[in-house]
């Protein structure tokens, strides 16, 4: 919208907590029209990330640049320019969003209209039924309109779509890809693994405050590069692993068998693509060694394994214990 | 300039429009101030005699609406925390707007709110025999002083609600510091009858002298003039009180919220 240079720069960004550092030199950018997605767990630092680019806290190195004004000291010329949406939303309890939205556009010049605001994120129903008798994914979607009064070139959001059901969660995906489209500059935090599949142009990971993985989510996910996923009947001894990884050199160099460590059973054959020779090569070592194949597939890594790899978290979604990552 | 004032006058308008919203707080704050009214005017009414048979009741309204205006920095103090614990101020300070906006609108808002309860305050008043027995320049003047003074208490309300850390303690705080204050003072009794290192404590006191000025302002009794300064220009030490506490606690309090984080 403005200017060639990034909207939102962090550069070495250090932060500390008494003797516990929080932030050991953080580097991310953020373009006008591009949206990056912060992912982490909780704890890694995001919410500081979040608030020292907001102005909340300062940094104990390193730069910070909002729009290339230091957003500790830029007053309300870089405001107006800037679209928030905080964790707990900021709500007044006691005001409808109507009301909230009018008040907030009388602190911007020409922001957006109140009534056009409440349509656009599906408001307009309860516009005037006070905040606290909303829904958490209304108070969500009242926060977002309240971002965009002022029609922002640079919007911070934390974790936009928490709390939400499945239908506002799209319409909210979709109206935040709408303002990257316009040209704004977008950073948001998630826990949800699909909104940045479908929605972010790159993806940082915060893992112990540092960026453990920069990029986009498809390259993030293991650059495209399909490989083999092996399901046996039981876990193969590390004999019976010895014996099949030297079997799989031998009629495919570079190819590397690696356990799951997160499902019993299953190793990934990765270095080589999965084609029918080193699936029938799997299939005869198998029949050998009298081992049966429950599942055997040709799949790329997705974003959510790799996540977990890079942060070190048990994989949720499997429900299974990680007894073997060590 | 012209942008911290309309800043100011939206935030002043979004604290007043918040007040019917939840209408116990305020119906409860003029029970209670109709409560203290009768309470006192008909339990020491008759135990308290006044020298020159002056009139209780009479003696006793300014007290009770001095007192109430000094419970002013509770009100505010805690409506100040209440909105920081709601993410509020944070949320405020993230937009386009003066920065003293917040901190200003806060403290007009609640002077406007306790000029509001001071009419409901003197028509009780009235009810149960307290008059002004001069005129109307002098019973606005007398309104207009107290109101200055609620400026004061506001300002200190806003810097406690800053830093207490929460809308209880925030409670709690006002309650034990402001007890003390209104019950040393001229308000109930007659400060000769404290024991006299107590004395100057309670001559000097901004509730004894805005209790007094209010007092020689509507020709009410006000029987016991000390020889000192307060006592005899109880209106000057007042307005300087003001002053003082304004000159001190209006920078802490904005300090606290520049640098507030989250």
């Amino acid at each position: 919208m403005t200017g060639t240079g990034p909207a939102l720069v962090l550069d070495g960004v250090v932060k500390r907590y008494g003797d516990r550092t929080v932030l050991g030199g953080i580097s991310l950018t953020v373009g006008p029209g591009e949206l990056v997605a912060l992912l982490g767990p909780n704890g890694a630092g995001k919410t500081t990330a979040v608030e020292i680019l907001e102005g909340y806290r300062r940094a104990d190195g390193g730069t910070v640049r909002v729009l290339g004004i230091d957003p500790a000291t830029g007053g309300p010329a870089l405001k107006a320019r800037v679209g928030l949406m905080l964790q707990g939303g900021g709500l007044d309890p006691r005001s409808t969003p109507r009301d909230a939205l009018r008040l907030y556009a009388r602190f911007h010049d020409g922001g957006r209209d109140p009534e056009a605001l409440l349509e656009t994120v599906g408001l307009a129903g309860v516009a005037g039924t006070r905040a606290r008798r909303l829904s958490g994914g209304e108070r969500q979607r009242l926060a977002l309109a309240l971002s965009l009064v002022g029609e922002p070139e640079v919007l911070i959001l934390d974790e936009p779509t928490a709390g939400m059901d499945p239908e506002a969660r799209r319409a909210t995906r979709q109206l935040i890809a709408g303002l990257r489209d316009e040209g704004r500059a977008v950073l948001l935090t998630t826990h949800d693994l699909s909104d940045l599949e479908q929605l972010a142009d790159r993806v940082a990971i915060l893992h112990g405050g540092r960026i453990v993985a920069d990029g986009a989510p498809a390259e993030l996910a293991g650059g495209g590069t399909p490989r083999l996923q092996v399901r046996l009947a039981r876990p193969p001894s590390g004999e019976e692993l010895a014996d099949l990884g030297a079997v799989l050199q031998a009629i495919r160099a570079g190819a590397t068998v690696v356990v799951d460590a997160d499902r019993a059973g299953q190793v990934r054959i990765e270095g080589v693509p999965p084609d029918p020779r080193l699936v029938a090569a799997v299939a005869t070592w198998c029949a050998d060694a009298n081992l049966g194949i429950v599942e055997l597939r040709a799949t790329t890594a997705s974003l959510e394994e790799r996540y977990f790899e890079l942060t070190g978290d048990p994989d949720a979604s499997s429900g299974q214990p990680i007894g073997t990552a060590a | 300039m012209n942008r911290t004032f309309t800043d100011t006058a939206v935030i002043t308008w979004r604290n007043l429009k918040r007040i019917p919203r939840i209408p116990e707080l305020a119906i409860f704050a003029i029970l209670q101030s109709i409560m203290f009214v009768v309470l006192f005017a008909f339990v020491f009414g008759g135990a308290i005699p006044l020298p020159n048979g002056g009139n209780y009741r009479e003696y006793l309204m300014p007290g009770i609406f001095a007192q109430t205006i000094v419970f002013a920095a509770a009100t505010t103090a805690v409506g100040m925390r209440d909105d920081l614990n709601k993410g509020l101020l944070d949320r405020f300070r993230s937009l386009p707007m003066a920065r003293p906006a917040v901190l200003i609108g806060r403290i007009a808002a609640d002077v406007t709110y306790n000029a509001g309860i001071l009419v409901v305050l003197m028509a009780s008043g009235y009810v149960v025999g307290w008059r002004v027995n001069t005129g109307l320049p002098e019973l606005l003047a007398g309104v207009g002083l107290l109101l200055l003074f609620a400026l004061a208490m506001t300002a200190i309300g806003v810097w406690l609600g800053l830093v207490v850390p929460s809308v209880e303690v925030a409670q709690q705080v006002s309650f034990t510091v402001l007890f003390p204050i209104t019950f040393l003072s001229n308000v109930f009794v007659p400060p000769q009858s404290l024991p006299s290192w107590l004395q100057p404590v309670a001559e000097w006191n901004p509730v004894s002298t805005l209790t007094a000025a209010t007092r020689d302002l509507w020709g009410n009794p006000n029987p016991y003039v000390g020889s000192g300064l307060p006592g005899q220009q109880p209106a000057l030490v007042t307005v300087l009180w003001v002053i003082v506490i304004l000159a001190v606690f209006l920078p802490m309090g904005v300090r606290r919220y520049r640098n507030m984080s989250r």
